[in-house]
C-alpha cells in the first residue's frame, strides 16, 4: 500500500496541538502533531498512557472536551476544514462520516440500553432509517460485524454478551452509517488473543473495503498486523512516523527502538529485557531526553525539529539511531543456574474446583490439574480468561480448598489443613498480582507495607527494631530508593507500585512467588523493566515462580516451563521452547497463531539487530 | 486557529491530564479553605455556648444575671433592642439568652445520639459481617426490621414508652439511627474483608485478630467517622423535631425546637421569635455538614492519591 | 420469569418478617412502660381510679392473662387486620387512622410529587454547567440543612401573616395545602436534586456518553435517552429514605399548620400514652414502607437490566 499513488489524503492534520486548561495551569497534552491518512489505509498512532494518543483521536472528532484548546494549521477531512465547523456541523459529521470505537466495550455501550438500540443510534440520529426497516438494518449490521444470532443478540443487553461480541457490536454501531473513516481507540485491549485476532481481522476487512482506519494502540505488535503507516507518540509529540514495515524493521528514534525492544517476542532468541530508565516526559527540550541513553545537552535544552528520514519517513530527534550509533543486538540473559530439578516445591495433584453459577448450575473452574513446581524454577501458566489459571493460583496460595485432589508444599500437606496449622508456613508462598495498589492497605506507607511482611519481627514497628534497614535493602533490590519509604502507595507510579509489591513478596524470604498477571496493567516499557527485575531476582534469590499470564510472549521471557490451560484443564505442559516451537495440542497451536507479532518478513534479519541500546541503570 | 470542541465530558481520561490535576489537588488541600474554616469557627462558638451558656451570654451581649427563664411580662414580645439583642418572647424572656441556653440540648442530642448510634452500629455491623453465618444473618435481619419503619416512628415509639425529655430524646434518636450505621458498617466490613490487602495480609500468615485490628477495623471506621460527622446534622434536626412536637426537653427549659413551637402562636406579633431559634438550628446543621464534607474531601483525596 | 418470582417471594417473606418484628417491638415497648398498664389506661399514674375501675380495665384489655397469651392474642388480632382499640378515643385504631388517612395522603403525595419535580428540573438544568451548579448547590445545601417546621413557620410568617396569600390554618382546599407542600418538599428536593445531578454528571462522564456523542447525538438526546436513566438508579435507591423523611415531615408539618391527619393522631397518642394507637400506626407504617420499598426495588430491576439476575 505504501506504493499507492499519492492521492489527496482523506484526513490531513498539520501542527495539531491540544492544551487543557485546568485549575492548576495549562497541560499540553498534544503538541505539534501532523498526520495524514488516505482512504483504504490504516494509520496507527502508538504510544504509552499519557502520550496524548487518545486526546489526538478525540480532537479529530471534536470530542476533546470543553476544557480543551485545540489548534491546528491544517485540520481537514474529506476536503472540509474541520476548524470552521459549527457544533451542529460536527454532529452531522460524527457517526455519519467518521465512526469511533472506544476500548472496553462494557462501558462504551450504554449498559442500560439494548444492544440493538445502541447500534441503531447513529441511524436514528442521522435519519438514515425508517422505523419499519430499522430492526432489519441493525440485525444486518450486527451480522456483518460477525455477531452470530444477530436477531437474538440485538434484543440483549451489553452485560449479556461476551467481551468479543460487545466489541463487535460497538464496531457495528460505529460503521452503521457507512463512514469513510473509522477511529478505533485500543479496540482490542481487554480481549483474549484469539478474540483479538478476530476483531483485528474484522477491522482489516473494513480497511480492504475502502474505509480508512485510524488505530490507536499501546501495542506495537497489534498495530503491526493492520497498519500501513505508524506514528509513534511520546509526551504528546510524534517522535517518529513512517511506513509500518520500514519503521518496524529499523526504527530511528531511540524511543521507538526501546519500545520495539520491550515487546516480548515469541520467536527469536530470548534476550535480556532492556533496562530502561523511567522518568516523565520532559517539558523542555526533547521529551524523551530524560530516558534516552543517547541524549546530550542539546537534547535536554532544545526541542528537536522533525527531519525527513528515508522515503516517506520523519523522525523528531537530534541523534537518530543508525546501525553505527545504537542498534546492537541485545545480550542474551546470563545462563540460568540449572535449577536442581530434583526437588518439587509445590506439588499439585488432580486438583478440581467447582463454583456455583448465578443460575444455580455448577461450573468446573479447575478440572483435574496436576503439575510440579521445582525449586528455583519458573513455571508459566497461560490461558485465556476463564481458563482456570487464576483459580489454580488461588488454590496454590491455599486461599480456598480444592474439591478434589491435593496440593503439597515441600512434600508436606498444604491443602486440606486447618487454617491454624497452615498459618505458620503461609509466608513461604507469596503473591504478586495485577493490581498492586489495591493490595496495599490504603492507610499504610510504603515502609509499613513492606515491614509488615518481614519475618519474625513485630511487624510494623520496623523503625524501632532496626527493620527499616531491611526495608531499605529490599527497596534497593527492586530498584527503588529509600526516599519512597514515607510515601503512600497511591502516590507512586504503576511501575513503582509493582516494585513495592515485589519487595513485599520477597520480604518473608519465600520459596514460591505466585505472579498473577503481574505486568498486564503496565505500559510495555515498564513491563519490560518489571520482567527484567523478576528474572534477575530469580537468579539471585533462587525463588520459584508460578507465573500466570495471558500473554505468551511475557511467559516466554520469564519461564523455564509452561502449562497451557483451557476450560480448567492443562492441555499441554513442557519445556517452554519445546512447547512454543512444536506445540502438540491443537489449542496451543491456535493460541500461538493468534498472538500478534511484529512480522518477520523480509525485514526480519534487520529487526533482530534493531535492538536495544541499553543505558546504565 | 482554535477548533471548537462540543463535548461536555470534563476531560478525556488521558493519564497526563489526570496526573497533573491530581498532583496539584494534593498541594491545594494543604491550605484550609475559607468556608470550612468559617464553619469550624461557628461550630466552636456553638460548642462554647452549649458548654458555658452563662459565660457565653454575658460575653457576647453583656447579659449579666439575665437567665433564660427570667420572666418579665411588661417587656413581652419586643423586637431587638439594646438589652435584648434578639428581642423577647411572650413572657418577656430574653430570646438571645434562650437561644444560647438552647444550644446544649441540641448538641447533646446531635452529638450524643450520633456517638452512641455510631458505637452501637459499629459493633452491630461488625458482628453482622464477621460474626459467622448465624449471628451475622440474625444481626442483619434485626437491622432490617428496625430499618423497615421510618426513623421518626421509631423515635416516637421510644418516647411513647420512656416519656419526653432530653435524655429520652437521645435514646430515641440513637435507636433510630443505629441500624443504619450497622448496615453501612456491615457492607464496608465485607468490602474490606474481601479486599486484596486483607488477602495479602492473610498470605503473610498474620493471625486473624491482628488482621482484624490492624487492617479491617481501621479501614471500616475511618470512613464511618466522616459519615457520623455528616449525620450529626440529621440528628440535630431530628431532636429539634421531637421537641417541636413537645416530646423533648420540657418547659420552661429553652430548646430551639420547642421555642419555635411556642413562637408558632405569636407569628403575627413578633418575627424575631420565629427567626432566631430556627437560624440557630440551620446554621449549626450547616456548619457540621461543611466540616463533614471537608473531612470527606480530604479523606477521599488521600485515598485517590 | 422464574428469577423474578423467586425474588418477589423472598421479598414478601421478608416483609412479613419485618411486620412481625415491628409488631413485636411495639408490643415489647408497651410492656416496658413503667407502672401498671391499667393505671396508664385509666388516665396516668397520678389519676385516681378506683380498684373496680382498674379491674374492669384489666378485664377489658386482657391484662390479667400471662404475657405470652397477651402476645399471642395481639398477634392473632393483627393477622386479622385488627389493630385493637384506642385507650382514649373509644374507637378502633383502624377507624381512627382510616378517618385521617385521606388528608395525610394528599399532603404526602403532593409533597413527594413537588419534591421530585423540583429535583429533576433543577438537576437537568444544572448538570454539567459549573456556574449554575454552584448556585444550585448552595440553595440545595440550605434546603437540606433546614428543618421542615422552620420552613413552615417562615412560610407562614411571610405568605400568611404578612402577604396574606394563603390561609393561616385549616384543612379546606388546595390553597391550604400549598404551603405545607412546599415546607415538606424543599428538604427532600434538595437531597434528590444533588443525587440526580451527580448521577447525571457521572453518566455524562462515562465512556458510553462519549460513544453516543461520537455517533452525532445531540446533547439533549444524550441527557434524556442515556444519562437520565443512569441518574434514576441512585434516585430510586434514595427514594426509600426520602419516603421516611416525608413521613417524618408529615408529622411535624401537620403540627405547624394545625392540620388534621395521621401525624396529629400519633403525636396526640404519644403524648397521651395511647399505646394501641401508637402500635397500630407503627405497624401500618412499616407495612406501607415495606411495600413501597419493594415496589421501588422492583422498579430498580426494570430500569437496570443488570440487576435482573440478582437473587435479592
Amino acid at each position: 500500500m505504501t506504493g499507492a499513488a499519492p492521492a489527496e489524503p482523506l484526513l490531513a492534520v498539520e501542527r495539531l496541538s491540544v492544551d487543557f486548561t485546568t485549575r492548576q495551569g495549562v497541560v499540553r497534552a498534544v503538541r505539534d502533531v501532523s498526520l495524514s491518512l488516505r482512504a483504504g489505509e490504516c494509520l496507527a498512532v502508538v504510544g504509552e498512557s499519557g502520550s496524548g494518543k487518545s486526546v489526538t483521536a478525540r480532537a479529530l472528532l471534536g470530542l476533546a472536551g470543553r476544557t480543551a484548546d485545540v489548534r491546528a494549521e491544517i485540520l481537514s477531512f474529506e476536503g472540509r476544514d474541520l476548524r470552521r465547523l459549527s457544533p451542529g456541523q460536527w454532529r452531522k459529521l460524527r457517526g455519519r462520516r467518521a465512526g469511533y470505537v472506544l476500548q472496553d466495550a462494557l462501558t462504551s455501550l450504554d449498559p442500560l440500553r439494548r444492544v440493538g438500540d445502541e447500534v441503531a443510534e447513529p441511524l436514528e440520529v442521522h435519519g438514515l432509517a425508517s422505523r419499519d426497516t430499522l430492526d432489519e438494518q441493525v440485525i444486518e449490521l450486527l451480522a456483518e460485524a460477525g455477531v452470530p444470532d444477530a436477531d437474538v443478540r440485538y434484543l440483549q443487553y451489553p452485560h449479556e454478551l461476551s467481551g468479543g461480541l460487545r466489541q463487535r457490536a460497538l464496531i457495528a454501531s460505529a460503521i452503521a452509517a457507512r463512514p469513510s473513516l473509522l477511529v478505533a481507540d485500543e479496540p482490542t485491549t481487554a480481549l483474549d488473543v484469539t478474540v483479538q485476532a478476530q476483531v483485528l481481522d474484522l477491522l482489516k476487512g473494513m480497511k480492504d473495503a475502502g474505509t480508512a482506519v485510524l488505530l490507536i494502540s499501546h501495542d506495537l505488535a497489534v498495530v503491526a498486523r493492520l497498519a500501513d503507516h505508524i506514528a509513534i507518540l511520546y509526551g504528546g509529540m510524534v517522535v517518529e512516523r513512517g511506513p509500518a514495515a520500514a519503521l518496524l524493521a529499523a526504527p530511528a528514534h531511540p524511543y521507538a527502538v526501546d519500545l520495539l525492544a520491550a515487546v516480548p517476542s515469541l520467536d527469536g532468541p530470548v534476550t535480556e529485557p532492556p533496562a530502561l530508565r523511567s522518568a516523565p516526559p520532559a517539558e523542555t527540550g526533547c521529551p524523551y531526553a530524560p530516558r534516552c541513553s543517547l541524549a546530550d545537552d542539546r537534547c535536554a535544552a532544545e526541542l528537536p525539529t522533525p527531519v525527513p528520514y528515508g522515503p516517506d519517513r520523519m523522525v523528531r530527534c537530534w541523534r537518530p539511531v543508525t546501525d553505527e550509533t545504537g542498534r546492537r543486538p541485545r545480550p542474551a540473559p546470563p545462563a540460568q543456574p540449572a535449577p536442581a530439578r530434583g526437588r518439587a516445591v509445590v506439588t499439585v495433584r488432580g486438583v478440581t474446583k467447582r463454583f456455583r453459577s448465578p443460575d444455580a448450575s455448577w461450573r468446573t473452574a479447575v478440572d483435574d490439574v496436576s503439575f510440579d513446581l521445582m525449586a528455583g524454577e519458573a513455571l508459566g501458566l497461560v490461558g485465556e480468561s476463564g481458563s482456570g489459571k487464576s483459580t489454580t493460583a488461588r488454590i496454590v496460595l491455599a486461599e480456598f480448598e480444592p474439591d478434589a485432589g491435593s496440593v503439597l508444599l515441600d512434600g508436606q500437606a498444604w491443602s486440606g489443613l486447618r487454617e491454624r496449622d497452615r498459618r505458620a508456613r503461609r509466608s513461604r508462598v507469596q503473591l504478586i498480582d495485577q493490581d498492586p495498589l489495591s493490595s496495599f492497605d490504603p492507610r499504610f506507607t510504603v515502609e509499613r507495607v513492606i515491614a509488615e511482611a518481614l519475618p519474625g519481627r513485630s511487624r510494623g514497628d520496623a523503625a524501632r527494631r532496626g527493620g527499616r534497614d531491611r526495608v531499605v535493602e529490599l527497596l534497593g533490590e527492586v530498584g527503588l530508593d529509600a526516599g519512597l519509604l514515607g510515601r503512600r502507595p497511591g502516590q507512586l507510579s504503576g511501575g513503582q507500585r509493582q516494585r513495592v509489591a515485589i519487595a513485599r513478596a520477597l520480604a518473608p524470604n519465600p520459596e514460591v512467588i505466585v505472579c498473577d498477571e503481574p505486568v498486564s496493567a503496565l505500559d510495555v516499557t515498564v513491563q519490560a523493566q518489571i520482567l527484567a527485575l523478576l528474572a534477575r531476582l530469580r537468579r539471585e534469590v533462587g525463588v520459584s515462580l508460578l507465573f500466570i499470564s495471558h500473554d505468551l510472549g511475557v511467559v516466554r521471557q520469564v519461564c523455564d516451563r509452561v502449562a497451557v490451560m483451557k476450560d480448567g484443564a492443562v492441555v499441554e505442559i513442557g519445556e517452554i521452547d519445546t512447547v512454543f516451537r512444536s506445540p502438540r495440542a491443537a489449542y496451543t497451536r491456535a493460541l500461538l497463531a493468534a498472538v500478534p507479532r511484529i512480522d518477520a518478513g523480509p525485514a526480519a534479519g534487520k529487526l533482530a539487530s534493531a535492538m536495544d541500546l541499553k543505558g546504565p541503570t | 486557529m482554535t477548533v471548537p470542541q462540543t463535548a461536555a465530558t470534563a476531560t478525556p481520561y488521558d493519564d497526563g491530564v489526570r496526573a497533573a490535576a491530581a498532583r496539584s489537588r494534593t498541594s491545594r488541600r494543604r491550605v484550609p479553605r475559607p468556608v470550612p474554616l468559617l464553619a469550624a469557627a461557628f461550630f466552636v462558638l456553638v460548642f462554647v455556648a452549649a458548654a458555658f451558656p452563662g459565660l457565653f451570654a454575658s460575653l457576647f451581649a453583656g447579659l449579666f444575671n439575665q437567665g433564660p427563664n427570667v420572666v418579665d411580662p411588661a417587656a413581652a414580645l419586643r423586637g431587638p433592642s439594646q438589652g435584648h439583642p434578639f428581642g423577647t418572647d411572650q413572657l418577656g424572656r430574653d430570646v438571645f439568652a434562650r437561644v444560647v441556653y438552647g444550644a446544649r440540648p441540641s448538641l447533646l442530642v446531635g452529638l450524643g445520639s450520633t456517638l452512641l448510634a455510631g458505637a452501637a452500629g459499629s459493633v452491630w455491623g461488625l458482628l453482622a459481617a464477621l460474626g459467622g453465618r448465624v449471628a451475622g444473618e440474625a444481626a442483619m435481619r434485626v437491622a432490617d426490621v428496625f430499618l423497615a419503619f421510618p426513623s421518626i416512628l421509631m423515635a416516637l415509639l421510644v418516647v411513647a414508652v420512656l416519656g419526653p425529655g432530653t435524655g429520652h430524646a437521645v435514646v430515641a434518636i440513637t435507636i433510630s439511627l443505629a441500624p443504619g450505621f450497622a448496615r453501612i458498617v456491615r457492607v464496608q466490613a465485607l468490602v474490606v474483608r474481601g479486599s486484596p490487602y486483607v488477602r495479602a495480609a492473610t498470605n503473610l500468615g498474620l493471625p486473624p485478630w491482628r488482621i482484624l485490628c490492624r487492617h479491617i477495623v481501621p479501614n471500616v471506621l475511618a470512613p464511618l467517622l466522616i459519615l457520623a460527622t455528616l449525620n450529626v446534622g440529621t440528628a440535630i434536626i431530628a431532636g429539634a423535631s421531637l421537641s417541636f412536637l413537645g416530646l423533648g426537653p420540657q418547659p420552661p427549659d429553652p430548646e430551639w425546637g420547642s421555642m419555635l413551637a411556642q413562637a408558632r402562636d405569636y407569628l403575627d406579633a413578633s418575627w424575631t421569635l420565629a427567626v432566631f431559634p430556627g437560624a440557630a438550628i440551620t446554621l449549626t446543621v450547616m456548619s457540621v455538614s461543611v466540616i463533614g464534607r471537608e473531612l470527606q474531601a480530604r479523606y477521599e483525596g488521600r485515598e485517590s492519591r | 420469569m422464574p428469577p423474578l418470582a423467586r425474588w418477589l417471594s423472598r421479598r414478601l417473606a421478608l416483609t412479613l418478617l419485618v411486620l412481625w418484628g415491628a409488631a413485636t417491638l411495639a408490643f415489647v415497648g408497651m410492656r416496658l412502660v413503667p407502672g401498671d398498664p391499667a393505671r396508664v389506661i385509666a388516665g396516668g399514674v397520678q389519676a385516681h381510679a378506683t380498684p373496680e375501675v382498674l379491674d374492669a380495665i384489666r378485664e377489658r384489655y386482657g391484662l390479667r392473662e400471662p404475657i405470652v397469651v397477651q402476645y399471642a392474642v395481639f398477634l392473632g388480632r393483627l393477622a386479622r387486620a385488627d389493630l385493637g382499640e384506642s385507650y382514649q378515643l373509644n374507637q378502633s385504631v383502624g377507624g381512627v387512622v382510616l378517618e385521617q388517612l385521606g388528608a395525610t395522603a394528599a399532603l404526602a403525595a403532593g409533597a413527594a410529587l413537588l419534591g421530585f419535580a423540583l429535583a429533576l428540573t433543577l438537576a437537568l438544568l444544572t448538570a454539567g454547567r459549573p456556574r449554575a451548579r454552584a448556585l444550585s448547590r448552595a440553595v440545595e445545601f440550605c434546603a437540606i440543612s433546614t428543618p421542615n417546621f422552620w420552613i413552615g413557620i417562615l412560610l407562614l410568617t411571610v405568605f400568611s401573616f404578612h402577604l396574606r396569600w394563603f390561609p393561616v390554618l385549616g384543612d379546606d382546599g388546595v390553597a391550604a395545602l400549598v404551603l405545607p407542600w412546599v415546607a415538606l418538599a424543599l428538604p427532600i428536593a434538595g437531597v434528590l436534586s444533588q443525587v440526580t445531578r451527580e448521577g447525571l454528571e457521572r453518566a455524562l462522564d462515562q465512556p458510553f456518553a462519549l460513544t453516543a456523542r461520537s455517533r452525532g447525538a445531540t446533547e439533549n438526546r444524550i441527557r434524556l435517552r442515556h444519562a437520565l436513566r443512569h441518574a434514576a438508579l441512585p434516585v430510586l435507591t434514595l427514594s426509600g429514605w426520602a419516603l421516611g423523611e416525608l413521613l417524618a415531615g408529615v408529622v411535624v408539618v401537620e403540627t405547624v399548620f394545625a392540620r388534621q391527619g395521621v401525624g396529629q393522631v400519633v403525636v396526640a397518642a404519644v403524648n397521651g400514652r395511647d399505646f394501641p394507637v401508637v402500635t397500630g400506626v407503627v405497624v401500618l407504617a412499616a407495612l406501607c414502607f415495606s411495600l413501597i420499598n419493594t415496589g421501588l426495588d422492583l422498579l430498580y430491576r426494570v430500569v437496570d437490566p443488570r440487576m435482573r439476575q440478582a437473587a435479592l
